[in-house]
């Protein structure tokens, strides 16, 4: 069978390599630091959604993301491996959002984007960790949701069965379809780009990229080609066009407030020599039952 | 995130070559092909565009797990079980890797699947991929031997065997046997011609065959009965999916483990001959072998960027008498010249990828229709200098690779010869390329003769009149000096009129012409690039202007009536 699947990605700045400037004094993120880059576990759930195209012809793969004008870069990376289209959710009312308001505006263009069997996301970004906007958006869309998933296994009679991570293990679990998945950083890594489709999509840019190419009178390079291969216009959708109510997006929509940003410092406080007795190991245990370290 | 393409600017210097303008405009026949496929370029700024995004993506697999997988490839090694080959798990990774990348066929026409990309950048990605694995390198580059069958199979075979390369199937070349290793002329692997089912039949012994479970075999073998020489030889193509040919063992090796040299039974095996018969050695595998040349050359070129890297990085690192012993006179001297050899070495790989692409460019044209005189002429003239420089890229490169490599090591002191440390991976994978696809010896009998026939001394002439930076000038007159002194040389030795005087001292003159070559190449690229070649252009114009004047006194004092007192 023919799957229609759309991954929900993010453009994160890079927290893996956080220096002395990674902060702003104000305690934000200091983004000029911090390179732009695809959430890696969202790679991950492009990986599983291109192997599934890969074993159920017909299938396509339709990338989301929300962001800025250059977030159109997560849907040219979609591209470059195998992903079919993408939609770029952008507008000034989505901004601020948190993983509610986010999970709404995603929710409002999966229903406009009409069919869906597979939304696949990563487990979280690397930026909020929160691992919260999956499984909300499964909420919104009333759709069954299986987390941490590691491998899609089969795709067979309008049910899915996949292997999920667990501590200590991994479980093997069965779904209906329509499904949204949230796929963990231990699945395997994504593909690379692709030659060819790397050299057909790479001057796919979205209006707002367009925008600032031209702003100052430059011409846009190779411009009539924006007519003769529509696939290079990179489509963006602002709230009227995904039909969304203003209110319960960006800033407006996301109650939560941050009230302070800490840096915290790991060290330990206090060490403590214990022999083998059997009176100093029965010691240590009922102290770290007491104190809930473990129980 | 490791990206051996970005890393190395020296790289992206070359890709923008003058050169490549023609180069493109040939390999596009103008942009033709732009209406018919949607990865094809539109411009030549856009075809340069291109390669540096498939080299930017090289370089990511290359760095983030081909390097990666190096060591555990090295220490697993392929594994030979009911006459099949089995790559180490890592190589299998790399390769899904490059497959996925679509990096296979790279230089093939897009009809077939390929990305139509001229030799040079394709050598570029050649070079990175043995930067992160030399063994690996091997197996993927194999995939060059298609150019062989596209120039000589017919159509019928393109449309068969060219789309499956494109898709990442793998070739080997097989020539080797065990009584015939230098010398190809001695192949005794029969071909017979099977009338009942229209095809021929392979049978005998190779050895030392690269990735010798290959999908696709290029076989040299004697289709002549009762023939001893290089004209009783044709060329074959072997499907494995015809089965036939099993792998009997895989050798155990001083280097790139990753890359299973194989000894091969055939027993009966059906194989389709390619292009005529007679002419498997004296024309095709010579244009195989050249290409496999180049291919040495990147792979070396790669190393000795390699071993480059680990050296600085220890020198930077590794604290002695409490400073870090880069800042130590002996140390410095070795980690400039090992740079200064790979700027060098890397400037003769491109020139010579150059000079290949142009005339290939234009033979194939000539395949769909007649040349101009001027096309001709053209042709004629990057040929001779492709022929001429590719014995210099492989034999000059792979001896600096060794040189490179051995430096690196001693940069580490004892370190190094520890197992701990990449470098004695990148010595012992080193070790190899001055040997196979025709050792430097027989490198330097395939250049003696554009020795003796002034084509060096030619270039280097022409190399005089492009103008440099007045600051290099004082670079100039020294490289003038330097081929002066090969000249009076050669003359000196063509005059005696002794041949086996003139084989003794030819790789003298040999290195006495590539030293001046790479002087001239690194001075053209200084002048374009002060900021990426000019410390190197210094030590390495000091470096050669040794070597030639240490040729030069041996030559100049030696006496024919010495070599009996070597002969021994």
């Amino acid at each position: 069978m023919s799957l229609k699947i759309v991954v929900l990605a993010k453009q994160v700045p890079d927290t893996r390599c956080v220096g002395k400037e990674a902060m702003n004094a104000d305690g934000t993120i200091n983004r000029s630091a911090l390179p732009a880059i695809f959430n890696p576990e969202d790679l991950n759930a492009l990986e599983q959604a291109l192997r599934l195209k890969d074993t159920h012809p017909g299938s396509t793969v339709t990338m989301l993301t929300m962001g800025p004008g250059r977030a159109a870069e997560i849907i040219r990376e979609g591209l470059y491996r195998g992903a079919d289209n993408g939609y770029l959710l952008t507008d000034r009312a989505f901004a601020g959002a948190d993983t509610l308001a986010t999970s709404y505006a995603l929710a409002t263009a999966i229903r406009k984007i009409g069919e869906y069997d597979i939304i696949l996301g990563g487990r979280q970004a690397i930026d909020g960790d929160t691992a919260q906007v999956g499984p909300q958006v499964a909420e919104k869309l009333g759709l069954p949701q299986i987390t941490y998933v590691e491998e899609i296994q089969e795709v067979a009679d309008g049910r899915i069965r996949v292997k999920r991570h667990i501590d200590g293990g991994v479980e093997t679990v069965e779904g209906p379809l329509p499904i949204v998945l949230t796929v963990n950083g231990s699945a395997v890594p994504c593909r690379p780009r692709n030659a060819k489709l790397v050299q057909k999509y790479k001057r796919a840019l979205g209006a707002q990229e367009k925008a600032a190419i031209t702003k100052d009178g430059t011409e846009l390079p190779y411009a009539s080609l924006y007519e003769s291969r529509p696939y290079l216009n990179i489509t963006e959708w602002s709230v009227a066009d995904v039909n969304g109510d203003t209110v319960q997006c960006g800033l407006s929509g996301s109650p939560t407030k941050v009230k302070k940003i800490e840096n915290i410092i790991f060290q330990a406080k206090e060490s403590k020599t214990i022999t083998g007795s059997d009176a100093d190991v029965e010691n240590l245990i009922v102290e770290l039952l007491a104190n809930h370290t473990i129980g | 995130m490791a990206n051996f393409y970005t890393e190395h600017p020296e790289l992206r210097f070359h890709l923008n070559n003058p050169l490549m303008e023609r180069i493109c405009e040939l390999k596009e026949r103008g942009y033709k092909d732009k209406e018919e496929f949607d990865y094809a370029p539109q411009d030549y700024v856009d075809a340069v565009d291109s390669y540096d995004k498939v080299l930017e993506i090289t370089g990511e697999i290359t760095g983030e797990v081909i390097a990666v997988n190096a060591e555990g490839v090295d220490e697993e090694g392929p594994h030979c079980a009911d006459g099949r080959v089995e790559y180490a798990s890592g190589t299998k990774a790399n390769l899904d890797a490059m497959v996925k990348a679509g990096l296979n066929g790279m230089t093939m026409p897009r009809r077939y699947g390929g990305l139509n990309f001229p030799i040079t950048p394709y050598t570029m990605c050649a070079e990175i991929v043995a930067q992160a694995d030399a063994g690996f390198g091997n197996i993927w580059s194999l995939q060059d031997c298609i150019e062989t069958l596209y120039e000589f199979g017919n159509e019928d075979q393109h449309s068969r065997f060219i789309p499956r390369i494109c898709a990442g199937e793998t070739m080997s070349m097989d020539l080797t046997e065990p009584d015939a290793g230098s010398d190809l002329q001695s192949v005794m692997l029969k071909a017979t011609y099977d009338e009942a089912n229209a095809c021929w039949r392979l049978n005998g012994v190779k050895r030392f065959i690269t990735n010798g479970d290959a999908n696709l075999h290029l076989v040299l073998a004697r289709s002549e009965e009762g023939t001893k020489d290089g004209r009783g030889l044709s060329m074959f193509i072997y499907d494995k999916n015809d089965g036939g040919v099993d792998v009997r063992r895989i050798e155990n090796k001083l280097g790139i483990h990753g890359s299973p040299t194989c000894e091969l039974v055939y027993k009966n095996a059906k194989a389709e001959l390619c292009g005529d018969r007679k002419l498997g050695l004296i024309k095709y595998v010579m244009a195989l072998m050249n290409g496999a040349r180049l291919g040495i050359a990147a792979q070396s070129v790669g190393l000795s960027q390699s071993a480059y890297n680990e050296a600085i990085a220890y020198a930077k690192d590794r604290k002695q008498f409490g400073k870090a012993i880069i800042e130590f006179p002996a140390v410095y001297d070795m980690l400039s010249t090992i740079k200064a050899k790979l700027d060098a070495g890397r400037a003769l790989l491109y020139q010579t990828a150059r000079y290949v692409d142009i005339y290939k460019a234009l033979d194939d044209i000539a395949r769909e229709r007649k040349l101009t005189p001027e096309e001709r002429q053209e042709q004629k003239r990057y040929a001779k200098l492709a022929d001429s420089f590719t014995p210099l890229a492989k034999g000059m490169n792979s001896e600096y690779a060794n040189q490179n490599a051995y430096d690196c090591i001693q940069v580490h002191g004892g370190s190094g010869f520890m197992m701990e440390y990449a470098c004695q991976r990148i010595y012992r994978d080193a070790r190899i390329t001055s040997i196979y696809e025709g050792t430097t010896q027989l490198q330097t009998v395939a250049a003696i003769r554009y020795v003796t026939n002034g084509s060096y001394a030619a270039t280097l002439h022409e190399y005089e009149m492009i103008p440099c930076l007045p600051e290099f000038e004082k670079y100039m007159n020294r490289i003038k000096d330097m081929a002066r002194k090969f000249e009076a040389c050669t003359n000196a030795v063509k005059e005696a009129q002794n041949q086996e005087l003139l084989d003794f001292v030819s790789r003298r003159l040999y290195e006495m012409a590539a030293v001046c070559v790479m002087s001239h190449l690194l001075l053209q690229d200084a002048g374009r690039a002060p900021e990426l070649f000019a410390q190197s252009l210094n030590v390495y114009v000091n470096y050669a202007e040794a070597e030639v004047e240490k040729n030069f006194n041996f030559i100049r004092k030696f006496k024919a009536d010495e070599l009996d007192s070597y002969r021994k």
